[in-house]
């Protein structure tokens, strides 16, 4: 066996750019997903049964067909969940088989096991069912007017927003409006459900929240939690969409493994995922602001508006969130928002990389913009002179104070490192002197708070061995998306015993040994489980200390780890050695750790508190060529000024900002979800529904980390969370493509740009500019 | 059928029109190859038939007698081909899940172009999607590469 750990040590290492803990065996094929884990020779493999209309009765299901299928083993419905059929977390909305009411195009109503998955999938098919159709509610604004909500409209209010904007100086409405975005992981949500003794069920899920796949099983099967083992060793990507998600595939491949008393595999395929799964949240957001001669914001009134499809999920979180990040870096004294959540006859959309914070922040930035362009200033300029400031220009509209507020230093340095304005006054003259191909430029701030909004999903636990030879295993309730979650906590585990990485192995994130867990969503993997982890390294350490003090004599501060050494007093001995030692003095070399995040507290009726721990903050500033006569747009070059406090990994941090960038910028620019008059979405296949690829990588990118600002809170080593802050900065990208297109209209023209920014968006978009120019 | 798969000869009882992919990681065992999408548009399972990149999802393995096909198991000893080197060395990989894909189509592209440019990677690669966005990283890789092959020579 080839194993190239060894090379990947550099040592004890916090705030080292040590490699993904995995790195060795992606590079070599070797890294084992879901799909590769070896089955028991019996296993069956499953598909799911959908609906084909968005909103229907089900008159009649004949699955006679498919269970007459050579090679298909069983076949399961809503009557064959022994428990509750339901996957939904919040509000129990989520039938894992519909019976009777379908409610989108894709919803699963029954799943097929056989004896391979190419019969599955044939015999799925088969089925007959009749349905009698219902009219079909498929757009926000239609969902609005049939007053259609998966949960209560909610206001966030302060000051006199209505006031203000009767007599503010000047004033202006306009609609933001952005689409969803799949996913698009490249790993499919997959399950493994293998039956074990006592009616026990050990499930290999793809999962960002393996608690939560674990209750959900427990609930359909009629089980205790006991009963029930999920494990995650990492996933192939899970960007938010695998964090309610998983546990619909888990549960219908258990009710499936129950019946056929074999183990059965359910893997969606792709279009199968892209129909059947919950996507971002396409959001409106009609907005009525009032500024001064100087293009201060004096009053914003705003309606936020979501597309939740047809169940709650998590769209009551994901919309609070875009309220909390309506502000993004902007204090708004008097403000009002008004939040929809909206029921269409679509899948229920779900957790998504900044989970409605994006959508929040897209409003104020195009007002903000709106302004810039109507007093013909630099939207920078407009930017700046409302960012948050001093007191009392620190409060946000929920009450939080902004007491790290770091973007005027990173809004300084960007500006020179990207010699911003001169390419200002550059990209003037070239539209100047250019009809064609239009430039545009725009540099926009992200402020994203760090926490779960609901308090109590902020705690964490882990379970650390040290066995005899000196190796120690970790375990956490985080799992391994690839952003690089493992590596950081095991860091921060060998940073406590002075030990090499090396001597560190994380094992799969596994409801057996860590109970209770959160999702690793909201970016706080590494904060909630490196403070975990290192709360049960200090508790191991401290017996080892008092051990050392005992055996030698010395004071607990004569004792240090370090280089995988131990230094007592004047003896040095290995971290091996004073293990064994201890063993032998049966002292116990196991210790769980567990964190709840301080200073917290969020009152969810009045939307009002202190939601996050703390706030993480970056800009960006994107350069864009966009062609006329096309449509066409290209990104080519990104600047980027990014803060993660005193790093954990740079290059991990880095490359979570590089690619949360990334799949910002094909959500705004490129990934259009698009549903036929029935409610069918058609764009359900790479070849349809387009991700960014290597050419959409401008070739002039610099992205740079703040140096020198660790957190001001006390979290792990003054780190700061990095997972989805970043995805914001493309924000720059779509308004780079606002300002190309506003070239093509006489000067104060507002554009009216939707996202995503597809080459026929942006033509809409010009032609409207130039139509009312003439 | 008969299939010579990283240099050895697999006798392997298919249907017919069973695309490599699943020979590979159903019949054989080669887990390392990934199925994405199905229909030759991610590039998760890139393999080389012959030394030229192939999407295995697509293709029927059956076409495939008598040809030298390799996965990512086969590109190297000990993960030491100077494509993987230089993966590890740039950081490339997040989630790992595309990236024997993205491998195989640099190992594919460096034996074409020993030295390739940026816009060469791009053609050569945009094919082969990573919703990670580790694109940047895969350029600088690639050139990694191809230094760390001359000095291989």
């Amino acid at each position: 066996m080839n194993d190239l750990s060894a090379k990947v040590d550099v040592g004890a290492p916090i705030g080292e750019s040590v490699r993904h803990e995995s790195a060795h065996l992606h590079v070599s094929g070797r890294a084992v997903y879901a799909d590769d884990m070896e089955l028991p020779p019996s296993a069956l493999h499953a598909a799911f049964g959908i609906s084909r209309v968005a909103h229907g009765r089900v008159k009649s299901m004949d699955l006679s067909d498919v269970l007459a299928t050579p090679g298909v083993v069983a076949v399961a419905t809503a009557s064959d969940v022994p428990g509750e059929n339901n996957y939904g977390g919040i509000v129990h909305d989520d039938p894992i088989f519909a019976e009777g009411l379908v409610q989108y195009a894709g919803q699963p109503l029954f799943a097929v096991a056989a004896t391979s998955m190419t019969i599955a999938r044939k015999a799925a098919l088969k089925a007959k069912i009749e349905y009698e159709k219902l009219p079909a509610i498929l757009s926000i604004r239609d969902a609005i007017d049939a007053g259609s909500y998966v949960t209560p409209s909610q206001i966030v209010a302060r000051g006199r927003a209505r006031e203000e904007l009767a007599k503010a100086p000047h004033r202006l409405q306009g609609t933001m409006t952005v689409g969803g975005q799949d996913h698009f992981y490249l790993e499919g949500q997959i399950a493994v459900a293998i039956p074990g003794e006592d009616g026990t069920l050990h499930v290999h899920s793809s999962t960002q929240h393996p608690t939560e796949v674990q209750n959900v099983i427990a609930h359909a099967m009629a089980l205790p939690a006991h009963a029930i083992v999920v494990q995650c060793r990492r996933m192939g990507g899970g960007f938010g969409g695998k964090e309610s998600q998983p546990a619909l595939i888990a549960a219908a491949a258990c009710v499936l493994a129950r019946k056929a008393g074999r183990a059965v595999k359910l893997r969606l395929e792709r279009d199968a995922d892209m129909l059947i799964t919950g996507k971002r949240h396409g959001f409106i957001a009609d907005y009525d602001i009032g500024f001064d001669d100087m293009g201060r914001i004096t009053a914003l009134a705003v309606m936020l508006a979501s597309n939740c499809g047809y169940s709650a999920d998590l769209s009551g979180p994901v919309n609070d969130r875009a309220i909390c990040h309506v502000d993004n870096a902007y204090y708004i004294e008097n403000i009002e928002i008004l939040s929809h959540r909206c029921k269409t006859h679509t899948v229920s959309n779900t957790a998504f990389r900044g989970f409605g914070g994006p959508q929040g922040m897209l409003a104020i930035e195009q007002a903000i913009d709106d302004i810039a362009r109507t007093l013909q200033l630099d939207p920078l300029e407009v930017r700046r002179r409302n960012y948050y400031g001093e007191s009392p220009r620190d409060v946000t509209p929920y009450g939080q104070y902004v007491e790290d507020n770091i973007l005027g230093r990173l809004t300084d340095g960007l500006e020179k490192t990207s010699r911003y304005r001169e390419r200002r006054a550059e990209i003037a003259q070239w539209n100047a002197a250019n009809a064609i191909v239009k430039r545009g430029i725009a540099f926009t701030p992200v402020k994203f708070g760090i926490s779960f909004n609901a308090t109590v999903f902020n705690q964490a636990g882990a379970l650390v061995h040290i066995y005899t030879d000196g190796s120690v295993l970790l375990n956490h309730g985080g799992t391994e998306m690839g952003q690089g979650l493992y590596t950081k906590v095991a860091q921060v585990v060998a940073h406590e015993f002075g030990l090499p990485l090396s001597a560190v192995r994380t094992s799969a994130t596994d409801t057996s040994k860590v109970p209770n867990t959160s999702a690793t969503a909201a970016s706080s993997g590494a904060d909630l489980n490196g403070k975990a982890a290192q709360t049960a390294c200090r508790t191991l350490r401290t017996r080892l200390i008092e051990h050392a003090c005992k055996t030698h004599g010395v004071e607990p501060h004569e004792v240090k780890f370090t280089k995988g050494l131990v230094q007592i007093g004047n003896e040095q001995k290995t971290f091996a050695q004073l293990v064994q030692s201890a063993y032998q003095a049966r002292i116990s070399l196991s210790a769980t750790g567990f964190y709840a995040t301080p200073k917290i507290h969020w009152d969810r009726s009045r939307l009002n508190g202190r939601p996050f721990f703390y706030f993480a903050y970056g800009v960006a500033v994107s350069e864009v060529a966009v062609d006329t006569l096309t449509g066409e747009t290209q990104l080519t070059r990104v600047d980027v000024l990014h803060d993660v406090g005193k790093s954990l990994n740079p290059a991990i941090d880095r490359g979570q900002i590089e690619g949360g960038f990334l799949q910002g910028v094909g959500w705004l620019t490129n990934e259009e979800l698009w549903w036929s008059a029935n409610g069918e979405l058609k764009t359900h296949a790479p070849s349809t529904y387009k991700i960014p690829s290597v050419r959409d990588w401008p070739l002039h990118a610099d992205v740079r980390i703040l140096e020198h600002a660790p957190n001001p809170e006390d979290t792990i080593h003054r780190s700061k969370a990095v997972g989805e802050p970043p995805l914001m900065l493309a924000i720059s990208t779509l308004h780079a493509i606002r300002d190309a297109v506003a070239a093509c209209g006489t000067a104060g023209a507002i554009p009216d740009l939707v996202a995503p920014a597809t080459p026929e968006s942006v033509l809409r978009a010009i032609d409207s500019l130039r139509s009312t120019a003439d | 059928m008969k299939l010579n798969v990283n240099g050895q000869e697999h006798e392997v009882d298919a249907p017919a029109d069973m695309p490599l992919l699943w020979v590979l990681r159903d019949l054989i065992g080669l887990t390392g190859t990934k199925f994405g999408c199905g229909m030759a548009q991610c590039g998760a399972c890139t393999v080389h038939v012959d030394g030229v990149a192939l999407r295995s999802c697509i293709t029927p393995a059956v076409a495939l007698a008598g040809k030298k096909i390799t996965t990512i198991e086969g590109i190297g000893k000990d993960g030491d081909h100077p494509v993987q080197r230089a993966w590890i060395e740039a950081d490339v990989v997040q989630c790992g899940y595309c990236q024997s894909g993205q491998i195989m189509a640099a190992v594919a592209l460096l034996k074409q172009k020993p030295q390739p440019t940026d816009a060469d990677i791009d053609a050569a690669m945009s094919g082969n999607l990573c919703r990670c966005g580790t694109y940047q990283r895969i350029r600088t890789a690639v050139h990694r590469a191809a230094e760390l092959s001359v000095v291989n020579k």
